[in-house]
């Protein structure tokens, strides 16, 4: 009996299924209905359409300026986080060395530890050092938590190359740093832009770090968070329309890079499967 | 195979990095654990167990972190019962439209959590959509206040924004499920529910015990939905820890607070390894 035909029918479980993606995307398509609302940012029916909450906030200084910095912030990060995520994914990818389980284990522990223990920390840190809290607290805080996102992306890259090309180099003569330059870098290219933009995307949505590191200059969510605390207009509303517009986008494109390689299924799993996994083989 | 240089070249910098912003800072949380507090508001550095046993005593920081516990269990649960029927659809139901429904859970994933808690806020307030439309429809007629500021708001909330990390894992076990023992079981003449319980679910268990850690340990750290959507009844035990460390200035007995935190987390990832191990083994 041929299991896909049997399986065809099954309406309860559709009927279920479609219900949690009713859930999951409830709160979204009602944050972005009443965006345009003209009546605020509750009560039902909405109505009166409009754009006026969206031309607020082009006209909001602040909003703009705390956008300015997260991208800034968010920028710098995939910087450090390549810097360092690279290495240690070609390290657990290729190397053998005493320690390797438990490096694995520290670089990936800020994906699975709350966000409050990590800036916690990284504040105890920057105070017992003089560091004052500004964005460049908030930047090294991105930057470490994500080296955790970039090793475990680079390393799924890693793990599908053909050796063969690399191997067929360094036959003819090249040296390790030839062949990664030429023959390694290029053939990760795709990874590395999927990882940088979830890199990115994650730095400018993080809160639970930037909270405790935080100075003087917001990023966006902290901007947005201190206006939550006055009272919650629609122009939140429309702000955080973009946000997911743009998280969305980001997110497909990262999605659709990275299946281009891999096994669509395994593509988001790897990554938080393999922070409770011990070795790969 | 690689020279010395090289494999010095892509571990030092990562374990140097990782050392001085990772291990520093949590060991930088245990000693501030043993430290204390001046009425001067100094830390004091003479090392002792006052914060671990004010931590034992008062009554109040338990049942908060009792209450944590509760809230994670919750948030746990709902999201199993959300996300393994989706992710055991997607699997073995969604025939060609799989890859389209695996990317409508994974944009909800990454996509903002300030901006989901926010949703839900403006959903659930007593001016909020919500009660709007119960009294549109004439079901109540007044606002329902406890939508909001309740832990209820938490659980709802912090089961939205996790689903989709415990759907993942479940996900990928589902699809390493070897199809020719889901065939060979119908073959046999077990029936649908009977191959379900008998040969899916038992290997599908790693999945659901990674997802269930990932939804129990974030909860249990979570303190920006009891500040967004909780109020007062909502407190969970990180809150305690960002008053200590804002307003309320004891670091030492925040970071008592923390370490403790800490060590229930890794107990608790400790264990789950374990027990995949074993399930994957057996």
């Amino acid at each position: 009996m041929n299991v896909a035909v049997n399986s065809s029918r099954a309406p309860l479980l559709t009927v279920y299924a479609t219900l949690v993606y009713a859930f999951l995307y409830f709160p979204i398509v009602v944050l972005v209905l009443y965006s345009f609302n003209g009546s605020g940012v509750g009560g039902f029916p909405p109505s009166g359409w409009t754009f006026d909450w969206y031309r607020q906030l082009l006209q909001d200084g602040p909003l703009w300026d705390a956008v300015l910095n997260s991208i800034i912030v968010a920028a710098i990060a995939v910087g450090i986080s390549f810097a360092l995520g690279l290495p240690a994914a070609l390290a657990l990818d290729r190397s053998q060395f005493p320690g390797k389980a438990l490096f694995r284990r520290i670089v990936l522990l800020p994906l699975i530890l709350p966000g409050i223990i990590t800036g916690l920390s990284l504040l105890m840190l920057f105070v017992a050092i003089g560091m004052k809290l500004s964005l460049v607290t908030i930047t090294l805080g991105h930057g470490t938590a994500l080296i955790s996102v970039a090793t475990t992306e680079i390393f799924a890259g890693l793990q599908k190359l053909d050796r063969a090309q690399e191997e067929a180099s360094l036959d003819l003569g090249a040296n390790h740093w030839k062949t990664f330059w030429r023959i390694t870098l290029p053939h990760l290219r795709v990874s590395l832009i999927a990882a940088a933009l979830l890199i990115f995307t994650l730095s400018l949505d993080e809160i639970a770090l930037s909270f405790f590191l935080i100075g003087r200059d917001n990023t966006l969510p902290l901007e947005i968070w201190s206006r939550l605390r006055r009272g919650i207009t629609p122009e939140i509303n429309a702000i955080s329309t973009l946000i997911l517009a743009f998280s969305i986008a980001t997110i497909l494109i990262w999605y659709r890079l990275r299946t281009r390689t891999a096994l669509a299924e395994e593509a988001g799993a790897q990554l938080l499967a393999s922070t409770l996994e011990g070795e790969h083989s | 195979m690689y020279s010395r240089a090289y494999k010095s070249a892509v571990t030092i910098p990562p374990l140097l990095w990782i050392s001085t912003f990772l291990l520093v800072p949590y060991s930088l949380l245990f000693c501030y654990s043993f430290w204390s507090v001046s009425p001067q508001q100094t830390i004091i550095h003479n090392w002792n167990l006052q914060n671990y046993l004010q931590l034992v005593r008062n009554p109040i920081h338990l049942s908060v972190l009792f209450r944590s516990m509760r809230i994670a269990g919750a948030v746990t649960l709902f999201a199993l019962l959300l996300g393994y029927p989706l992710a055991y659809f997607l699997s073995f139901h969604a025939a060609k439209r799989k890859d389209l429904l695996y990317q409508l859970v994974i944009i909800p994933l990454w996509a903002s959590y300030l901006v989901r808690g926010y949703a839900w806020k403006t959903i659930l307030g007593s001016d909020g959509v919500l009660n709007g439309l119960l009294q549109y429809l004439h079901i109540t007629r007044h606002p329902v206040e406890f939508f909001l500021y309740s832990p209820f708001a938490v659980v709802l909330t912090l089961t939205h924004i996790y689903t989709p990390f415990t759907f993942l894992p479940i996900y990928a076990s589902l699809e390493h499920v070897p199809r020719n023992l889901v065939e060979a079981s119908h073959d046999l003449g077990a029936s649908p529910w009977s191959t379900f319980r008998r040969v899916i679910l038992p290997l599908s268990l790693p999945g659901v015990l990674a997802g269930a850690t990932f939804a129990f340990v974030l909860t249990l750290g979570d303190f920006l939905a009891p500040l967004l959507v909780g109020g007062a009844s909502g407190i969970m035990i990180s809150n305690i820890v960002v008053s200590l460390f804002g307003a309320a200035y004891n670091w030492p007995l925040g970071a008592a607070i923390s370490l403790c935190m800490l060590l229930l987390v890794l107990s608790l990832l400790f264990a789950t390894e374990r027990l995949e191990r074993k399930l994957t083994l057996s």
